[in-house]
């Protein structure tokens, strides 16, 4: 397929691991910030591919996986409620909340949607007059513009039975988070490169320059992302801290201008919980003071819901990259796609899921066994 | 099997069931969509309260059709219901789908299709003419497979208790040769081959629900499979095991069958042919070819020395024009399905866990 095979190539990700193992003298270790990242390094393998002295580790860059538990209990008391009809990107619907998730409640009678798109949800709203219909608003920088064009259209038609439930996040100040954490282990970092096509990379350059840290914005196919290991190592062998960009086939510097005009538009930044990396300022997106009529939370009131996370689920520690989803003690057997302990296990961009679906060991299938 | 005693949901599922009911409910007190989607968690429901409750040495062997001995002749009999929607896609109907599914399930024992049922349970309000236009279609799909339906039910459900039509169908069929086409008879080093390309069935459906628009439309490869099983069976193939590969695709057949046979199937991307256009709404919907639904295809585990041989028998039949290899199956005793990635890395190509959800972004 045309600007799909050419970075899947095997003789040119070769190159590129001939090229890395080559320049690379001493232990490093790189975090990918996107869960599409870490999937495509444990689907394609591309971190065998690298020597020894090269560590990965995985970040949180999984919007759905960082989603807070009580996020999701508002979002399950929404949904269950018979005058709603409850749209969610299709991520979202496995995702435990702290005692069922949607599509338990979509069994139980509850109209869940999956919508490929929140402007259907506004279609939806207007289509169901009767109905009240909540988007759950889920998602970095990447898919917060058409979160906030679905807002804005809905103010400008006047669509007053849409409203969202909002759990956009933002990159940079979880990576703020990650580098000021005491027990630091990350040297370098692949930036997540369809962030960056909405963002641009300006507001990494600060960051690179306070905790010398080299960042480079990285694609997502195995090509992309061995150029962007590639291009990191050969900042931390040559000392240099900047921010580099792997990924200019799609990305600028100051990345989709009216896209983030319509962000600034329809959202404030305000403070966000993340689970596992607790409180964060100034890292999540709420909507700003002209768009509060479409705030799902005072709309219903279910900014009370409060729920602590899991004790038993380690994503806290995954998503910080300080565990690796194998050395989970619940990994595998406790927690698995079809009971899971957190929406690690289930996110399709999440590192548990990855480890799961691509390197996990035989284990005896579950239920009774029929061959003897 | 433990289950936890004091656990509410055990209580649940003994009243409801008044015997102890097998299947550790857990998390699902209730029948979830998942259950039905070809992946592990149907896996469960099947293993964890229909085969326990049913047992018998003919629905443990856990094959597309089960074969039967009467009268000294070897028998293949299945069912199978249909419920797509929407009910007409390209490539194919309710109708010709019900016909083919339950065909396509009796050739993977390597029978000869004989005779159909034909159950109807038909929502009030549809329209006569779209009947007529499935059942049209199943006439002539089942006088293309060389089948005739012989028996069958009708029944109408109230508006709004049913989506427009389900079709139950089940078919018999004639073993003629002497082989025991099954997982059980896979042996390492079988070449592993496929009929022609992944997912169009699948995607097909999916473009109509979820309304994406491509050049042309994605056509499903619903077709029946009979006739080409039968000649594999003419020119002698020793086959060692067929398998449909509907829901949950590739994906899920071979790692059914390296479940049941205790092998590791190891096959390679580059080889598995998948359409441009199924491709690219794969990747638009962030979903794995490896393991969206077919109705044409099917995967067939023949001995090295027979590889050729059947590919070129495959390749005279329209349906399998591009039948091709896969993979071969190693010598590892163990459970799984190896995938060499398309830059040269191996992994375990798992099955689906519930249903193909969309990603994100």
């Amino acid at each position: 397929m045309k600007y799909l095979d050419e970075y899947r190539d095997a003789e040119g990700a070769h190159k590129f691991a001939r090229e890395i193992a080559r320049i690379t003298t001493r232990p490093w270790t790189i975090m990918e910030v996107c869960g599409g990242q870490t999937h495509a390094i444990v689907k394609f393998g591309i971190d065998q591919l690298l020597p020894r002295e090269v560590t990965l580790i995985h970040g949180p860059g999984c919007p759905v996986c960082v989603t807070p538990v009580e996020l999701i209990d508002q979002a399950l008391e929404l949904a269950a409620r018979p005058e709603v009809i409850f749209c969610s990107f299709g991520d979202m619907l496995r995702v435990p909340g702290s005692k069922t998730d949607l599509l338990a409640v979509k069994a139980s009678g509850g109209d869940v949607r999956i919508v490929y798109s929140p402007l259907d949800a506004v279609n939806t709203a207007v289509k169901n007059p009767g109905k009240e219909v909540v988007f759950f608003g889920v998602g970095f920088e990447t898919t917060a513009p058409a979160t906030a064009m679905a807002v804005y259209q809905a103010a400008h038609k006047g669509v007053k039975n849409f409203s969202l439930l909002s759990s956009h996040v933002l990159v940079p100040p979880a990576l703020e988070a990650l580098l000021n954490a005491p027990d630091r282990r990350v040297q370098g970092f692949l930036a997540a490169g369809h962030v960056c096509t909405i963002m641009g990379y300006e507001e990494y350059l600060p960051i690179a320059a306070k905790h010398r840290v080299p960042i480079v914005v990285t694609g997502f196919e195995p090509l992309d992302i061995l150029q962007g290991i590639l291009m990191c190592l050969q900042q931390l062998e040559s000392g240099r801290a900047e921010v580099e960009n792997q990924y200019t086939r799609a990305v600028r510097k100051e990345g989709n201008l009216p896209a983030r005009q319509l962000i600034g538009e329809v959202f404030r930044v305000v403070p966000r919980q993340w689970r596992g990396l607790g409180e964060i300022p100034l890292s999540g997106l709420g909507l700003s003071e002209s768009y509060q009529a479409f705030d799902a939370q005072r709309k219903f009131g279910v900014a009370q819901v409060r729920v602590p996370e899991s004790a038993e689920c380690l994503s806290g520690l995954v998503l910080q990259g300080k565990l690796n989803p194998r050395e989970c003690p619940a990994f595998g057997s406790r927690c698995t796609p079809e009971h899971p302990l957190g929406a690690t296990m289930v996110s399709s961009e999440g590192a548990c899921a990855a480890y799961y679906r691509y390197r996990r060991e035989p284990a005896e299938p579950a239920g009774i066994q029929t061959h003897h | 099997m433990k289950t936890d005693k004091k656990s509410p949901e055990r209580q649940d599922c003994k009243t409801d069931f008044t015997l102890a009911c097998p299947f550790p409910i857990q998390n699902y007190p209730r029948v979830l969509l998942a259950h039905g989607g070809g992946g592990r968690l149907m896996h469960q429901l099947i293993g964890g309260m229909f085969i326990p409750a049913f047992r018998n040495p003919l629905l443990e062997a856990q094959h597309d059709s089960t074969v039967f001995e009467v009268g000294g002749r070897r028998l293949a009999f299945t069912t199978d219901s249909y419920v797509v929607r929407p009910l007409f896609f390209p490539g194919g109907n309710l109708g010709s789908l019900a016909v083919h599914g339950t065909v396509n399930d009796l050739a993977m024992s390597g029978a000869r299709p004989l005779y159909l049922s034909a159950a109807f349970i038909i929502e009030e309000g549809l329209s006569m003419e779209t009947l007529w236009q499935i059942v049209s279609s199943m006439q002539q799909a089942a006088r293309e497979a060389g089948v005739q339906i012989i028996t069958g039910d009708t029944k109408v459900v109230d508006k709004g208790k049913g989506d427009n039509l389900f079709i139950n169908t089940a078919g018999v069929g004639l073993l003629e040769h002497s082989l025991t086409i099954a997982p059980q008879s896979v042996q390492p080093g079988d070449a592993i081959l496929l009929n022609g390309d992944l997912g169009r069935h699948g995607m097909a459906i999916m473009a109509l629900r979820e309304g994406l628009q491509f050049a042309s439309a994605i056509e499903s490869d619903s077709a029946p499979l009979a006739e080409a099983v039968l000649d594999l069976l003419r020119a002698g193939i020793r086959i060692h095991c067929l398998r449909d590969l509907t829901r949950g695709g590739l994906a899920s057949a071979l790692n059914e069958i390296a479940e049941a046979a205790n092998l590791t199937p190891l096959v390679e991307e580059t080889l598995i042919p998948v359409r441009e256009d199924v491709r690219g709404a794969c990747e638009i919907l962030g979903l794995d070819a490896l393991q969206v639904a077919c109705e044409g295809r099917f995967a067939a585990f023949v001995p090295e020395g027979d590889a050729e041989r059947a590919l070129a028998v495959l390749r005279q039949h329209p349906g399998s024009a591009g039948a091709c290899r896969i993979g071969n199956v190693t010598s590892q005793r163990s459970p799984r399905v190896l995938l060499k990635s398309t830059i040269g890395v191996q992994r375990i190509l798992d099955m689906l866990s519930g249903e193909q959800l969309p990603r994100i972004c």
